[in-house]
């Protein structure tokens, strides 16, 4: 997948400017915001939940070599394949592979943010296989041939209005404006597909150790679909995704869908292990699961460890101002919001998405809402101070901050520095109270006024006070 | 009790009569307050700009300038944070008597409304509308400062506390990021500032100068000019000679 977040100035730009989009984004607070807190309240004890929930995953991690070896020797254990990818490149390729090897032509998926990380599809169909999404969401995208800009509700940004107009364009039927009308219309055309597949595709939201499980959360029914009808199921997972027990699985369970989406549990869970047996009516023939790397292995100790724990509810981005803001696609990759901000850097590399982190008001809120107590805001500041080491701020950055420490330290000089400041800004400003340009903070006046002051620093005025 | 008033950077350039409210107010609780002379900045602009050291040496010159005072109190949630919740987090590899000397820093600094809720005896100030409080988040989820504030202000002869919708959401001031990314940082201001309007307040008041110059600055751009914005500890102290942010 081509990493953008380089442009995120001004694809934020766009997407400020993009009043459909606004219109869109303005459904987050109730939809997900407002869900999310009453699901929490409804369930009463939730922060000790959270608790759970993160020292679930901090024990996971703690162990994840052993972990992993146990989940690979469970899955195969039970007629599961198991490999493993170091990188995305390579993922594809097993993939492609195991479609070859099985001799696939068709392919269906359900949603994925593994796979989009990998932009699986495009290596699928560069090699001629046929691939259709059949979560809802994201077979409006491939239509439309956009990239999610949610990693739960991919397809946010756009309007009903939008989605009859791709329908009636792709599909050639009477044109159905009614969201009820357009989901059968789409489940229509997408239920023979499902039977006329030989293979389906998946990501994972967990792994079970002790059992060698794919566990699956959706809502729409497809990933069941995806996973039972054709003889080849393929699950694709990020390392980070094991957990050792299913009672460890039943803790998240509950916090997941309750940060995600404020329900008390998806319309669907799935847990599939191994293929299906000799007296059993459904499931594939063949279970192969990769397991990605993709620079996971690297995070584990370092300095953005927690970042593992995430369980891609979206609960952070649902709640960041920032992302209520622009949305998705300006961040640029895969991953939005503040867990994009600080996955996009750790995987991709901080010089190729050096002001994701810097986009983020530190608010908090992502931190509150985390189903895992991930400290987002500490990690997006760590890579800020990455960047300063690593000296990929721009010249004019680093010598401000420069001047502003040197001042700072230097009392008499500081003093000097602010009473002059003081001075200025009440002479451009005192009349209004208010100044309106301000060449060396252009940045703040573009939008805002800044306050003229009252010609004197504080403790000018205090210190006048004192002796008169 | 000896009390050091840390002014912060803001307040010094932007609004001495909010030092001048905070001096008055902690002067009522009966404490000897003192002002270090050679205070400047708390360091957040570094901190969350990636340069800790810099952050580190001002966090080791507070130490010094508020060494003789019982208690450090801050008009800021968010530097009252830095001191308490970041300071510590900076020196855990540095040498043990600098660690101590920063822990016993955080463990006696104070934003203001959490000093002075329990501490003061009296209010001075009296004010006739409607106001509403505006949570800033430092304040708020790193310090837990929630009802401090509002308290204070009940006690206010004539003003009346109505709550905006929203209360705790970002204003998208963010520091650094009010001037990197002014568009969005604007955008964000853009709901809060409806929020203020739709509760009917006349005044808008809060717990962090960053916070409120920003809601300010863009309600007067966006042409509101009668939407009053002032510091909660001014309102608290008396407003009588205050120019307020209109």
């Amino acid at each position: 997948m081509e990493v953008t977040s380089h442009r995120f100035r001004a694809a934020a730009a766009e997407s400020l400017a993009n009043t459909q989009l606004q219109r869109a984004l303005a459904r987050i607070p109730e939809r997900f915001v407002a869900a999310r807190a009453r699901a929490a309240a409804e369930f009463g004890e939730f922060e000790q939940l959270r608790a759970a929930g993160a020292a679930i995953r901090e024990r996971t991690l703690a162990r994840l070599d052993v972990l992993l070896e146990r989940f690979e020797a469970e899955a195969v254990r039970r007629g599961a394949r198991v490999h493993w990818a170091v990188d995305a490149a390579e993922a594809n390729r097993i993939v492609l592979d195991i479609a070859r090897g099985h001799g696939v032509r068709r392919i269906v998926k359900s949603k994925s943010m593994v796979t989009e990380e990998c932009a699986l599809n495009d290596a699928l169909e560069t090699a001629g296989l046929e691939v259709l999404e059949t979560d809802l969401g994201e077979y409006i995208l491939q239509l439309a041939r956009e990239r999610p800009s949610h990693i739960i509700a991919p397809v946010i940004h756009k309007n009903r209005e939008e989605v009859t107009e791709l329908f009636s364009a792709r599909h050639r039927r009477p044109r159905s404006t009614d969201i009820a009308a357009l989901c059968q219309e789409a489940r229509e055309i997408l239920r023979p597909q499902f039977f006329a597949a030989d293979m389906g595709i998946t990501g994972a939201n967990f792994l079970v150790a002790e059992t060698g499980s794919v566990a699956l959360f959706t809502n729409e029914g497809n990933g069941r679909l995806v996973t039972t009808l054709p003889r080849v199921h393929v699950a694709v997972a990020g390392i980070e995704k094991v957990v050792e027990t299913l009672g460890e699985l039943a803790a998240l369970a509950r916090l997941l869908p309750r940060s995600a989406t404020g329900q008390a549990i998806s319309n669907y869970f799935t847990l599939l292990t191994g293929v299906r047996g000799a007296t059993e009516s459904d499931g594939p023939e063949a279970f192969h699961i990769v397991l990605l790397d993709n620079g996971r292995s690297r995070l584990l100790g370092s300095e953005l460890h927690p970042i593992l724990r995430c369980i891609r509810c979206g609960a952070c981005l649902n709640h960041c101002p920032v992302y209520q803001t622009v949305g998705g696609h300006a961040y640029g990759w895969v991953y939005p919001g503040p867990m994009g901000a600080v996955w996009t850097p750790a995987l991709v590399g901080l010089e190729r998405a050096r002001e994701l982190p810097e986009a983020a008001t530190f608010c908090g809120q992502c931190q509150v809402a985390c189903p895992v107590m991930i400290p987002l805001p500490d990690l997006l500041r760590r890579l800020r101070t990455r960047a300063t080491a690593e000296r990929l701020r721009p010249a004019r950055e680093r010598l401000a901050l420069n001047l502003w420490g040197c001042a700072a330290r230097h009392p008499r000089l500081y003093a000097l520095l602010t009473a002059l400041a003081a001075r200025m800004l009440y002479r451009l400003g005192h009349r209004r109270g208010w100044v309106r340009r301000l060449p060396l903070a252009a940045g703040w006046t573009a939008t805002r006024d800044f306050p003229a002051g009252e010609g004197r620093t504080a403790r000018e005025v205090l210190r006048r006070e004192r002796s008169g | 009790m000896r009390v050091g008033l840390f002014i912060t950077c803001l307040a010094d350039l932007l609004r001495p009569s909010l030092a001048r409210a905070a001096r008055t107010l902690l002067a009522l609780t009966g404490a000897e307050v003192v002002v270090p002379r050679r205070q400047t900045c708390c360091g957040q602009p570094a901190l969350n700009a990636g340069a800790p050291t810099a952050a580190r040496t001002l966090a080791l010159k507070l130490v010094r300038e508020f060494a003789d005072c019982d208690a450090v109190v801050l008009p800021s949630g968010s530097c009252a944070g830095t001191l308490r919740i970041h300071f510590p987090g900076l020196f855990t590899e540095r040498p043990e008597a600098e660690r101590r000397d920063i822990e016993a820093l955080a463990a006696r600094t104070h934003e203001l409304a959490e000093f002075l809720e329990r501490r003061l005896p009296e209010v001075p100030g009296r004010y006739a509308g409607r106001v509403t409080y505006h949570d800033s988040c430092s304040g708020l989820r790193e310090l837990g400062v929630k009802q401090a504030p509002r308290a204070l202000l009940a006690r206010v002869p004539g003003l009346t506390l109505v709550e905006m919708a929203n209360a705790e959401d970002c204003c998208g001031f963010g520091g650094t990021f009010a001037l990197k990314y002014g568009a969005i940082s604007a955008a964000i201001c853009d709901r809060k500032c409806a929020a203020i309007r739709a509760s009917g307040a006349g005044t808008v008041t809060g717990g962090d100068l960053g916070c409120l110059m920003h809601m300010a600055g863009r309600l007067q751009r966006t042409g509101d000019t009668t939407t009053r914005v002032l510091h909660w500890a001014e309102l608290v102290a008396g407003t009588d000679g205050v120019q307020t942010w209109k």
